[in-house]
């Protein structure tokens, strides 16, 4: 069937079973302890001290009020990113035009710069002593340590997400279906949704669920332009760590374990989404028959 | 639907794909554009159908200009090399696209299109697929949905892009025959483009040779494998021997050798021309040692002689500076097998070679 077992069944093509079996104890003993380990003992840290304090420790308002918080910058994010992430990779893939070099390194920023640069950044142009903070306190309106500036910093740090799944796969695809649908007389809004769309749907979702849990798990860009107001503009990765350093051991990894349990979910998707992916490009064979 | 391509340009970056085409297409005709790769040919289909933008020059469609209108507006139909069908739609749904799409206003009822599709693939007869995937079709079934899928619009144009390329021989000649009768029923104006002769020549009521972004010929089948109007058009159809020489009295002197001709006349004596004769229009003679005749023919020794059919293929080769063993010249030569046979001829034997037809060209000077 695949390449793998074509592979293992000869002789020819394995490996010794020594080197195998040393690679392989490598690798589960790197997994186990940089990785299960630690997500082990969050939730035995959050529960060690039973289900009741658990269930205290993540109803607590502030942290009610973080998880609110963080909600709010996801769902406003993560659409519109989606939307640009769309846009801007339709623009590449498919039309030619001035600029397209820069689109597509400028899309990359977020990737390398450091989120904490990305949040001063936002502090520098909004901030009361930035480029536009006069303006913003004239007219009363506070965007640096208050929410418009977390639902920023998200944006800026989750944007590449979509945008990179799709890039790849719709250059992938061509421009062939879509000049089909041009010539038979679809037009711009009838092809994206009857032929684009319906080609990179599993990619498409795939970016938003990789989006969506940077935007829940940001900490550096938003740490800097939140203020740590309590139950303000704290989200779950800022109140996790408020607690913490208020000895506040349980609670903090009670609160931790929301972020753990929200990463187990997205892999759960994203392996689902990838399986989906995997199943649509590899189609099934050609039925045999007069030409 | 005429089509008329006036004075298109069209380049990419520094290479000039189409150099001031000028072209018409009568109403109801297949024709082919044939020639290599990059000669522009694909460039020009694409134009025709607005899919390609040229830099000067317009597309005339029944005696309008559109070189505003966009492509949804044209009524053309396009077949792709690849099919480009829409993978995640049904045979039936591929075909009905054209007509789903369409305003409100001017969308057949659902009933109709249904009649519609249905009727589109009993006449590519694959009705029997409708709810397949693309995916499980083979080739020859792909391109047969993809044309009934650009027929569905009733295109008053339509536009084929190597549309056999991708499948394999025995395929690509059964569909070659199809295509035909399919054109013959509906008779819809049909430009059809290929880089195979054998495919231009069979299927096509007129065939464009086109050559680095120009055209070189048009015609009947017959008439460009009978009478090729320049020397590429020669090279390229069919196979063809080649002899470069200088014009000399009554024939071309080659090497130590003369081959003689009759067209002498329209060019100068001594310039420099290039002759072609198609395989079975030279002969061969054997070298008669008493008659030492240095005029007639180019002695060459027989390589090969392969005889599969009716038809044996002599492969010949001279060298046409004597002693230079590097400039070889090669030579295929066509004869009954039966003359072979009675003529004895062997590999290895020294021949002459005589042309009973010659088509000389002058050769531009800077060639030399």
């Amino acid at each position: 069937m695949s390449l793998t077992t074509r592979f293992e069944r000869s002789a020819a093509t394995s490996e010794p079973a020594l080197i195998k079996a040393l690679i392989l104890c490598l690798s589960l003993s790197f997994f186990g302890v940089f990785l299960l380990l630690p997500l082990l003992s969050v939730f035995t840290e959050a529960l060690h001290k039973g289900v009741i304090y658990y269930f205290n420790a993540i109803t607590e308002p502030d942290t009610w009020s973080a998880m609110q918080l963080t909600l709010l910058a996801a769902a406003i994010a993560v659409p519109l990113n989606l939307i640009f992430g769309v846009a801007a990779s339709w623009a590449i893939t498919k039309f030619d035009f001035v600029g397209k070099h820069l689109l597509i390194t400028l899309i990359d920023l977020p990737f390398s710069v450091s989120p904490v640069i990305a949040g001063l950044i936002f502090v520098l142009v909004f901030g009361a002593q930035g480029w536009f903070g006069s303006w913003f306190l004239d007219n009363d309106l506070q965007i640096i340590f208050a929410v418009p500036g977390i639902v920023l910093a998200t944006i800026f740090v989750t944007f590449p997400f979509v945008a990179r799944e799709l890039i790849p796969l719709m250059e992938a695809q061509g421009r062939e279906e879509e000049e089909a649908a041009a010539v038979l007389g679809a037009n711009g809004w009838q092809t994206f949704w009857y032929v684009t769309l319906p080609n990179i749907k599993w990619g498409l979702l795939y970016g938003v669920i990789l989006c969506n849990a940077r935007a829940m798990g940001e900490f550096g860009a938003v740490s800097v332009v939140s203020g740590h107001i309590r139950g303000y503009t704290n989200t779950i990765p800022l109140q996790v760590e408020i607690l913490y350093n208020e000895y506040n051991y349980v609670a903090a990894f009670a609160v931790a374990s929301l972020l753990a349990l929200l990463a187990l979910l997205t892999l759960i998707a994203k392996s689902y989404v990838e399986w989906r992916l995997k199943k649509e490009t590899n189609a099934p064979s050609a039925i045999e028959g007069t030409i | 639907m005429s089509i008329t391509v006036k004075n298109i340009h069209k380049t990419f970056g520094h290479f000039t794909a189409l150099n001031n085409v000028s072209l018409d297409f009568p109403s109801g005709e297949l024709v082919a554009l044939l020639g290599p790769s990059g000669c522009g040919k694909t460039t020009l289909l694409r134009i025709i159908a607005g899919l390609e933008t040229p830099d000067s020059g317009s597309i005339i469609l029944d005696d309008i200009d559109t070189s505003k209108t966009p492509i949804r507006e044209r009524s053309v139909g396009f077949v792709f090399q690849h099919y480009a069908l829409f993978k995640h739609m049904t045979v039936f749904d591929n075909v009905a696209f054209g007509l789903q799409v369409k305003p409100r206003s001017s969308r057949p009822s659902k009933d109709e299109i249904s009649d519609k599709v249905h009727k589109l693939l009993s006449l590519v007869q694959l009705d029997w697929l409708h709810d397949r995937f693309p995916a499980q079709l083979s080739g020859g079934q792909r391109q047969r949905i993809a044309l009934a899928r650009a027929l569905a619009v009733e295109p008053k144009v339509l536009l084929l892009d190597e549309p056999f390329g991708a499948l394999d021989a025995k395929v690509r000649k059964e569909l070659r025959r199809w295509l035909r009768k399919l054109h013959d029923e509906l008779h819809i104006t049909s430009i059809f483009v290929t880089h195979d002769q054998e495919e231009a020549l069979e299927v096509a009521d007129r065939i464009v040779l086109m050559n680095q972004g120009n055209i070189e010929q048009i015609g009947s089948p017959d008439e460009v494998y009978d009478h090729p109007a320049t020397p590429f058009v020669y090279g390229f159809l069919g196979n063809v021997n080649l002899f470069h020489g200088r014009v000399d009295g009554e024939g071309i002197q080659i090497g130590n050798d003369k081959l003689s001709h009759q067209q002498s006349q329209s060019i100068s004596q001594g310039a420099s021309v290039i002759a072609f004769a198609r395989p079975h229009e030279l002969n061969i003679e054997i070298i008669n040692e008493l008659a030492n005749d240095h005029a007639r023919g180019i002695s060459a020794t027989i390589d090969r002689i392969l005889s599969i059919g009716p038809n044996a293929k002599i492969e010949l080769s001279a060298s046409s500076l004597p002693g230079d063993k590097n400039s070889r010249q090669f030579y295929e030569v066509e004869l009954p097998r039966a003359e072979v046979i009675r003529r004895r001829l062997a590999e290895g034997q020294l021949v002459r070679i005589v042309a009973s037809k010659l088509r000389v060209f002058e050769q531009p000077q800077q060639a030399h």
